[in-house]
């Protein structure tokens, strides 16, 4: 499956770009990432985690960014429980049987961004099993003052260029960052547009197509998935589809392991429009355009000091602005009640909720919180609630 | 079980403890400012130089956990919406404030005025101190420790953290305490503390000797109190340390072995161990009894290094005073990559002569315990030792399985006896 849909001159239909999306979602041996880099010579893929990398800069080094979000519910994972025991989330694992499987084997490197501890100690995991393999901790400030976590943060992402130039063998330039910039500012406001519309007219974007179109373009080239937004947009305008009684609610706490694609379509089954979510955050971490001019590297780091999504990865500086950015949100999306969901284990999820879930009960935001695994097979008990979730705000709201 | 037995610098320690909780209770009458902070990475020197008194969570975690209280602690903070699946620490101290807040000495504590952030080598931290604030709404002063991910410490690392030391951390503890930063008595401090820490070293070194006359775990524990809580930079600590110095000396001229808590003399040692991770507390003496009727002394462990490395040479520098508060929060071992850390208990199985690496893996607790099993065979291939697993939990006590971990380490002597006659048969 290496062929690339050719948006600009096949018209296609939301099926169409949904099917090929799906499978590259399914293919766990990553045949269109290794059809890339066998094309010319020389290229690179770097792999990148959850939740947040500059893509940008894996990008002006010429290597296409994957995103590895574990394994899904569609591989069995055998050697990942050798190296974790049980009380653990199951994305390292599946991720390290990714990687023991040689399902990988194409990566040239690998960057681990900071989220939570499990994934600090995968990135060490990763030195010891793959030494060959160049890999990158990435820690983000935790302070966001300019001249502080600033500074800090323009020499890691420098440190990063290097290490990209290492691994590449070619000089990124200042002007290659700006137009990779540029690209991933077009994604960006693709990306942001899909989920307005969506936010819009959900009964036309379904959150499940929604979901394999943006992780089908965590795999691909940044123009390529360009083409694809706007050819999906496109599409799903044009496309008739009936409008249900369901009730539009966001969904937090699934911004690392990723539940399986059926709860996401559960979740839609019960009742319910996602109109809102951080499902695998990366091309919406940034929430507006990063400048074209000026330092490049300074731009990146002021994007992510200034603009980027609250999340559970993030230090929130001041107590008052706590869940607030989670509250704005869902009032610009204009969801009914909001969803908990997060992976069973997830400190960083499972920590913040009380914090995010009290201040949804100030603003008089319904919620309700479950938990779930990469390979949850049970969606009844999941439909259930969210049905019944569904049902209370039709009634009560 | 009868009354524990309590070596000299025990007692020691124990009237320290009590007076720090006591000037923690009484501010309201003598006017101290408190903080409260983590162990790992923490600014004890600095917050001393303000007067501020420090009070921390994780220890009072720990003492409810050893006075049985941590359990209910941790149902009440579940019923209150925490999850079951995080760190037991943060639950326990969440759920005392929901029951009263009362601290080891009967008295309630006071609100912290400070909450002093030092986020290193853990997560959780982050997110426990913001579930403090919402409760306090007092100051939270966030100080920033990168990960040491490559295996080193950087200049742009170092430099990040003093400049938070200098424009974040200092002037928020002036404005809570009122109190001009004078860097003549940080160095005062920072000069005390390095000499508690070069006694700390001589007696975590004196686990290489045979028979060891200290246990560096449940011994162990006891030996880091002061110089990794409230105490390190004071001439308390340097006078602590001195004693235990003595003590511990003394057992080192007897041919000694270090005291158990039912008070004979483990002396008679047939496996010497290193342990990684945290003990369980809500079960510590039962825990330390499965070790010593065993006949297993720890020599050396990775928890009396969660509050600095100061075997690997680290010592606070009052001549580069910031500098050296960057370097200490960065060096705590939890904040180190995991080959790091396969190196250092590789070593330590070689330099202290253990039997193997024995690793208590705690459930609640990620920043220790995720890829804890890769560690355990990463080691056992590297030393050719044979490596242990056991789970436990903090201070939950519906995770410590008596009986699960008794029989995981009856397998495990017996394999260190096998592998002996194995090797025996070869020589
Ligand atoms: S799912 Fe949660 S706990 Fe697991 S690696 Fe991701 S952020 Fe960390
Ligand atoms: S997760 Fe571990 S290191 Fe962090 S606070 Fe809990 S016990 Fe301490």
């Amino acid at each position: 499956m290496n062929a690339i849909v050719d948006t600009a001159t096949a018209p296609t239909s939301t099926a169409e770009i949904i099917a090929h999306c799906q499978a590259m979602f399914d293919d766990l041996d990553f045949t269109a990432a290794r059809a890339w880099k066998n094309a010319v010579p020389g290229r690179k893929v770097v792999g990148f985690l959850p939740v947040y990398a500059p893509l940008e800069l894996i990008h002006a080094a010429g290597c296409l960014p994957l995103g590895l979000f574990g394994g899904g519910d569609r591989m069995e994972v055998i050697h990942g429980d050798a190296y974790y025991q049980s009380y653990i989330c199951r994305i390292p694992r599946s991720t390290v049987e990714l990687g023991v499987t040689g399902r990988l084997d194409f990566v040239d490197g690998m960057i681990f961004p900071f989220v939570c501890d499990v994934i600090r100690n995968l990135s060490g995991m990763w030195k010891i099993m793959f030494p060959n393999v160049w890999s990158k901790f990435f820690d983000t400030p935790q302070n966001f003052d300019p001249e502080i976590g600033g500074r800090y943060y323009a020499a890691e992402l420098q440190e990063l260029r290097e290490g990209l130039q290492t691994l590449t063998g070619r000089t990124i330039s200042d002007d290659d960052i700006r137009r990779s910039i540029a690209l991933y500012n077009d994604n960006r406001r693709l990306v942001r547009a899909v989920y307005d519309f969506r936010a819009r007219t959900p009964w036309k974007a379904p959150t499940s197509e929604v979901y394999l179109l943006m992780r089908a373009g965590l795999m691909m080239d940044v123009e390529e998935h360009n083409r694809l937004l706007a050819a999906y947009l496109a599409a799903a305008d044009a496309e008739d589809r009936p409008k249900r009684d369901n009730v539009r609610i966001a969904v937090y706490g699934s911004f690392c392991e990723q539940p399986p694609l059926n709860l996401i379509k559960s979740v839609e089954m019960a009742g319910c429009y996602v109109v809102e979510d951080d499902y695998a955050l990366v091309n919406r971490f940034l929430t507006q355009d990063v400048p074209t001019d000026g330092d490049p590297i300074e731009a990146l780091a002021n994007a992510y000091l200034k603009h980027s999504v609250e999340t559970s990865c993030k230090y929130v500086p001041r107590e008052e602005d706590k869940g607030k950015f989670h509250i704005e949100q869902v009032k610009k999306a204009r969801a009914e009640g909001v969803i908990y969901a997060t992976p069973s284990f997830c400190d960083p999820a499972l920590l913040d909720r009380p914090m995010i879930c009290r201040r949804l009960t100030e603003a008089g935001i319904p919620h309700i919180a479950f938990k779930y695994a990469e390979n949850s097979g049970q969606m009844q008990p999941i439909r259930e609630q969210a049905g019944t979730f569904a049902d209370s705000i039709k009634l009560w709201s | 079980m009868s009354e524990v037995v309590k070596e000299p610098s025990m007692l020691l320690q124990k009237e320290m403890i009590a007076k720090n909780y006591d000037a923690i209770t009484s501010k309201h009458h003598t006017g101290r400012k408190v903080s409260s902070t983590f162990v790992p990475g923490n600014l004890n020197e600095l917050l001393l130089s303000f007067g501020i008194l420090n009070n921390l969570p994780e220890i009072n975690a720990i003492q409810n956990g050893m006075r049985k209280l941590s359990g209910d602690y941790i149902l009440e903070a579940e019923k209150s919406g925490h999850s079951e699946d995080v760190c037991t620490y943060v639950k326990a101290d969440i759920g005392m404030m929901g029951k009263g807040n009362v601290a080891p000495n009967g008295k309630p504590f006071p609100d912290p005025d400070v909450l002093l952030l030092s986020y290193t080598g853990c997560y959780t931290f982050m997110k426990w101190f913001e579930l403090l604030r919402e409760e306090y709404k007092c100051p939270t002063l966030m100080l920033h420790v990168p990960y040491e991910g490559d295996g080193h410490s950087t200049k742009n690392m170092r430099d990040y953290i003093v400049r938070q030391l200098k424009e974040v951390i200092i002037p928020g503890l002036e404005q809570v305490s009122g109190v001009k930063f004078d860097i003549d008595r940080l160095r005062e401090a920072l000069r005390n503390s390095a000499k508690a820490e070069d006694d700390l070293v001589w007696v975590l070194e004196q686990g290489k000797r045979t028979p060891s006359p200290i246990d560096a775990y449940f011994g162990g524990v006891y030996y880091i109190g002061p110089i990794f809580t409230a105490f390190r930079g004071t001439a308390e600590a340097i006078a602590y340390y001195q004693a235990l110095r003595q003590e511990v000396q003394a057992r080192v001229d007897a041919g000694q072995g270090p005291v158990t808590p039912d008070g004979s003399n483990f002396t008679d040692q047939k496996y010497r161990l290193v342990v990684e991770g945290p003990p369980n507390w809500t079960s510590f003496r039962e825990f330390w009894k499965m070790f010593y009727d065993e006949g297993a002394v720890v020599v050396a462990s990775s928890y009396t290094k969660v509050g600095g490395m100061y075997d690997l040479g680290f010592r606070h520098d009052p001549d580069h005073p910031l500098e050296s508060l960057a370097d200490y929060c960065l060096g705590c071992y939890t904040n180190r990559n995991l080959p790091t850390r396969v190196d250092i208990l590789t070593k330590y199985v070689e330099d202290y002569q253990a039997d193997g690496l024995l690793i208590n893996s705690i459930k609640s607790c990620n920043s220790f315990s995720a890829g804890q099993l890769m560690i355990m065979k990463e080691v056992e291939r590297r030393t050719g030792k044979p490596g242990a697993f056991i789970e436990t939990d903090l201070v939950d006590p519906r995770y410590f399985s008596a009986a699960n971990v008794k029989n995981r380490l009856e397998s495990y002597f017996q394999m260190i006896e096998q592998k002996r006659r194995g090797a025996a048969r070869a020589a």
